[in-house]
């Protein structure tokens, strides 16, 4: 089914059951993907999904919600019956309208539209690449987490107000985690991630030189004593930190009482003066772009951080109501909308005197902690708190030398961390969720085995 | 072999369709399969948000699909559709077919017809008509988030209710033809208090399989004050300084580490990927003698717990470690086709769109002899982790987990609460010094997230004393 035929059986269904005011998100997608275990095919996987969500107003204003799979015309009919019984429950202290932007014009990239490769040239690449990438160095035992998948999906918001927007596109990624293991010693896993819009857009090559590097420079490692260190964070590992805290811009987040900031923040200083943050869902380098949001917003850049200050919030309709501003086109769509950052982009101000420019993790002579990779996110990251302890992926610097770290945590305070950063590097890298440039942070607490 | 004749065109849930589902499954061996499974499922979930006084979600949801497994000898290939027509089963096992570049000329399978049906679902069958409307639901979780307004330093309240009813068909070329229905309620509390610059949570969740009525008896006063006290405890707590130290781990949601750390290493996926440091140390000794540790899917309304597995094996309990030796391995169908371990029922998937894995139902640490007190006592400096939260292991099998509540030990007595906590270690190393087990095992219900997505199991065991550990914090 297309955009208007579905849109067309909804107003049917609708105006069958006297349903005056509704919206839909829905998404048909084909995906394709492989694993490999040492040159034999490991799982070999394709999925058709369709999902539709269905809102529906009632009499009072109240809304309610149903997901289905279903999408035969009898699906539809029950999902529109079953979002009528609970708007019965809607939220009463909280209403929620269309998007005043659901029919404004959309940015749609223009990127040329890939074929599916197909399971087979998926399954060959695949094995070429775990190949190289155990040849690559003797230590490199296996490829326990693999994978090359490639995705072509359509998604489509409309309302009973005549908005209708789609767009189609298609994605791929490929992930090589590899296992290493020396005599005596314990073993080691590094890998690397790639994503484009399709399969021939990916740099296997990199992905396999990336995560052999990675894999075999943490072979020689050595235990951290526990204290406080002055620490590098790559651009990845800084995203991620501000992925986790992204309550602190989010105004659902404010409204429900879990974030770091409040309804009067706008304007705070929360970082030194030299940071900028910006949402940048459209930028070039996004793959997973996409031009409208859940309820049909336009997908902007917005700056949330501008010379340490919080800017702007990241909203949804019913959260940029309340706060008497528009909405950004961050949000889901569900029976309580959810609000998401896109892709974050990290750059340095130009109000940068107060920053050490002799620290660059290439050159610098002293001691610090490089932090490559931060793991285990959901489960050491306190963002009602502001707190996190975190294990890592890095090295010890020492005099110019550096060690791989055996196993350690970092903790800390996130308003801390922004206001005690102490250098921005000038070189901005891309990665799978935003852009920055490494961030030298003063001092955080790392426990190691010593 | 099977000739079918096809009166029905699409899987009907609650009728027969074994003319069909044999069609189908004959339909892949003749293309040269050696094994085909479909697992077709129904679905009729909803969930409800209470967030203060008032209801701020309500979101039902149902759908239909089919996961098509097809083995050619250790390769396999899975497809899953919306589609429950003939046409759109055949289809998918076409594509799974030519996935893997299946010839017909290699086919040495056979497929005598499916197996008289085993109906697991008959006394099921009213269990969605059973279970509480949204209106009780809603009434309920408002009197919960009612129950934590005991303080002006609460400023968060919320309650939560998922409720998953699942049918399922499963029916392979082995035979196994089977229905089960699934029902699960899961009901959660969650808290911040604030106080100044001080910020504190509490969470508790329940869950339960196969009793309609289970949330009704819920006491939702006594866990209001459970996650009260708790977030309370640790409003004014200090953060937790770095180092090894010995810690005793609560009972109940304690058991997650074990499930993260040592668990996941005891299902043959593991195996499959050379992930885990056990693959060869079955009947060696793996842990301290006071540790035996069990995964079964028989405990009545556990909410691991289950009549028949995603692949159709009634669940059996398996004794995976014994006084510290390593006696067993979880595995299904794949784990036993390329590992040779025998299946014990564990082959599981979040629905319809994921292949089974060997995934655990209820695990937990069986008790031992000693109090919790006599734990305590045995430690003169150390952590006692009252409430866990949640954790992972990598690639290399080193865990990370968060305390939630914590309390430090000072000769033998509990001290002052400290939070920030983590602790970090590896399985391998860990489980030799599970040196002592108290006498009150208790469970509690998780989710867990895997290779064939989140599932719900039980996580328990007694309190259990490590002799060092590291833990992480400031």
């Amino acid at each position: 089914m297309n955009a208007t035929e579905i849109t067309t059986q909804i107003t049917t269904a609708a105006n069958i059951l006297n349903i005056d005011k509704w919206d839909y998100g829905a998404s048909f997608s084909n995906d394709y993907s492989v694993q490999v275990d040492r040159g034999a095919a490991k799982q070999l996987k394709a999925s058709q999904k369709q999902v539709i969500t269905l809102r529906v107003w009632n009499k009072e204003n109240l809304v309610g919600i149903t997901t289905t799979s279903d999408l035969s015309k009898t699906g539809i009919k029950k999902a529109l019956k079953q979002a009528n019984i609970a708007s019965e429950f809607g939220n009463k202290n909280e209403f929620t309208d269309f998007s005043p932007l659901a029919k404004d014009p959309i940015q749609v990239k223009e990127v040329d539209k890939k074929n599916p490769l197909g399971i087979k040239k998926l399954l060959k690449i695949l094995r070429e690449a775990e190949s190289k990438l155990i040849e690559s160095h003797e230590a490199i035992k296996s490829i326990p987490y693999n994978g090359l998948s490639e995705s072509f999906y359509e998604r489509i918001y409309a309302n009973s107000d005549g908005a209708l927007r789609n767009y189609s596109k298609s994605q791929a990624a490929i992930y090589l985690y590899a296992r290493a293991e020396e005599k005596d010693k314990k073993p080691r896993s590094s890998g690397s991630v790639k994503l484009g819009y399709g399969v021939e857009d990916i740099d296997i090559e990199s992905c396999i030189k990336e995560a052999a590097k990675k894999t075999i420079a943490h072979l020689d490692y050595s235990s951290i004593k526990t204290g406080k260190y002055l620490v590098c964070l790559s651009p990845e590992a800084f995203l991620t930190l501000m992925n986790a805290f992204s309550s602190i811009f989010n105004a659902r987040s404010i409204i429900d009482g879990v974030s770091l900031s409040d309804k009067n923040s706008i304007g705070d200083l929360i970082s030194i003066p030299a940071l900028n943050i910006y949402d940048d869902g459209l930028n070039e380098k996004n793959i997973s772009s996409a031009p409208f949001d859940g309820e049909g917003t336009p997908t902007k850049k917005l700056s949330l951080i501008n010379k340490g200050k919080l800017e702007n919030l990241i909203h949804s309709e019913s959260t940029a109501k309340i706060f008497n501003t528009i909405p950004t086109g961050h949000a889901g769509l569900g029976s309580k909308v959810s609000v998401s950052p896109d892709w974050l982009v990290i750059e340095k101000s130009n109000e940068c005197s107060d920053l050490n420019m002799a620290l660059e993790h290439k050159k610098y002579q002293g001691n610090f902690v490089y932090i490559e990779e931060l793991n285990a996110i959901h489960a050491g990251v306190r963002a009602s708190q502001g707190s996190f302890s975190l294990p890592f992926e890095g090295w010890l610097y020492n005099n110019g030398k550096k060690r791989s770290i055996e196993s350690a945590t970092v903790a800390g305070d996130i308003k801390y961390l922004l206001k005690n950063i102490i250098n921005i590097e000038n070189e901005e890298e891309l990665t799978t969720s935003g852009i920055s440039p490494h961030i030298w942070i003063n001092e955080l607490s790392i426990t190691g085995d010593e | 072999m099977v000739s079918a004749s096809i009166k029905s065109t699409e899987i009907k849930f609650g009728e027969c369709n074994k003319k069909l589902l044999e069609e189908v499954i004959f339909y892949g061996i003749s293309l040269g399969a050696d094994f085909v499974e479909l697992f077709i499922e129904n679905s009729d979930n909803s969930s409800v948000l209470a967030e203060e006084d008032f209801i701020t979600s309500v979101s039902p949801s149902f759908g239909k699909g089919a996961g098509i497994r097809i083995f050619k000898d250790k390769r396999d290939g899975f497809v899953s559709t919306n589609d429950l027509s003939k046409h759109g089963l055949m289809r998918s096992i076409s594509q799974a077919i030519e996935m893997l570049d299946i010839s017909k000329k290699n086919n040495n399978s056979n497929f005598n017809g499916l197996d008289k049906l085993k109906n697991y679902s008959k006394s099921k069958i009213n269990w969605l008509n059973e279970v509480p409307t949204i209106n009780e639901v809603s009434e309920k979780l408002l009197l919960s988030t009612k129950s934590l307004k005991k303080d002006k330093k609460v400023v968060v309240r919320k309650g939560s209710y998922a409720r998953n009813w699942q049918e399922v068909i499963i029916a392979s070329s082995d035979g196994t033809y089977a229905t089960d229905i699934r029902l699960h309620q899961t009901v959660g509390l969650n808290i911040i208090a604030n106080d100044a610059q001080y910020r504190s949570n509490g969470s508790r969740r329940f869950g339960s399989h196969g009793i309609p009525n289970e949330f009704r008896l819920w006491d939702h006063e006594k866990a209001a004050n459970e996650v009260y006290e708790t977030s309370m405890n640790m409003l004014y707590a200090d953060y937790v300084q770095a180092g090894q130290m010995p810690v005793i781990l609560a009972n109940k949601f304690g058991g997650v580490i074990f499930h993260e750390a040592c668990g996941h290493l005891l299902e043959t996926t593991q195996i499959e990927r050379g992930t885990t440091p056990f693959s060869d140390k079955l009947n060696e000794k793996i842990a301290h003698e006071s540790v035996t540790a069990i995964d079964e899917g028989l405990s009545e309304g556990s909410f691991g717990s289950l009549s028949i597995d995603d692949e159709g094996m009634e669940p059996e309990k398996s004794i995976l470690i014994k006084d510290g030796i390593l006696k067993k391995f979880l595995s299904d169908r794949a784990g036993e086709l390329r590992t040779g371990h025998k299946r014990t029922g564990s082959g599981r998937r979040q629905n319809y769109s994921f292949a089974a894995a060997s995934r655990m139902r209820n695990t937990y640490i069986a008790k031992g002899e000693f109090t919790k007190e006599e734990l305590i006592n045995s430690i003169s400096d150390g952590l006692y982790c009252k409430s866990m939260g949640g954790g992972s292991v990598g690639a290399t099998g080193q865990f990370n987990f968060a305390v939630e509540e914590g309390y430090l030990i000072k000769n033998g007595k509990l001290t002052k609460p400290v939070k920030g906590a983590t602790l970090i270690g590896d399985a391998k190393e860990v489980m030799p010094k599970i040196s002592m087990c108290g006498n009150d095992l208790e469970l509690a219900p998780g989710f867990c997230g895997s290779v064939s997505g989140s599932v719900n199991v039980t996580v328990g065991q007694p309190h259990i004393k490590v002799d060092s550990i590291t833990v992480g914090g400031r």
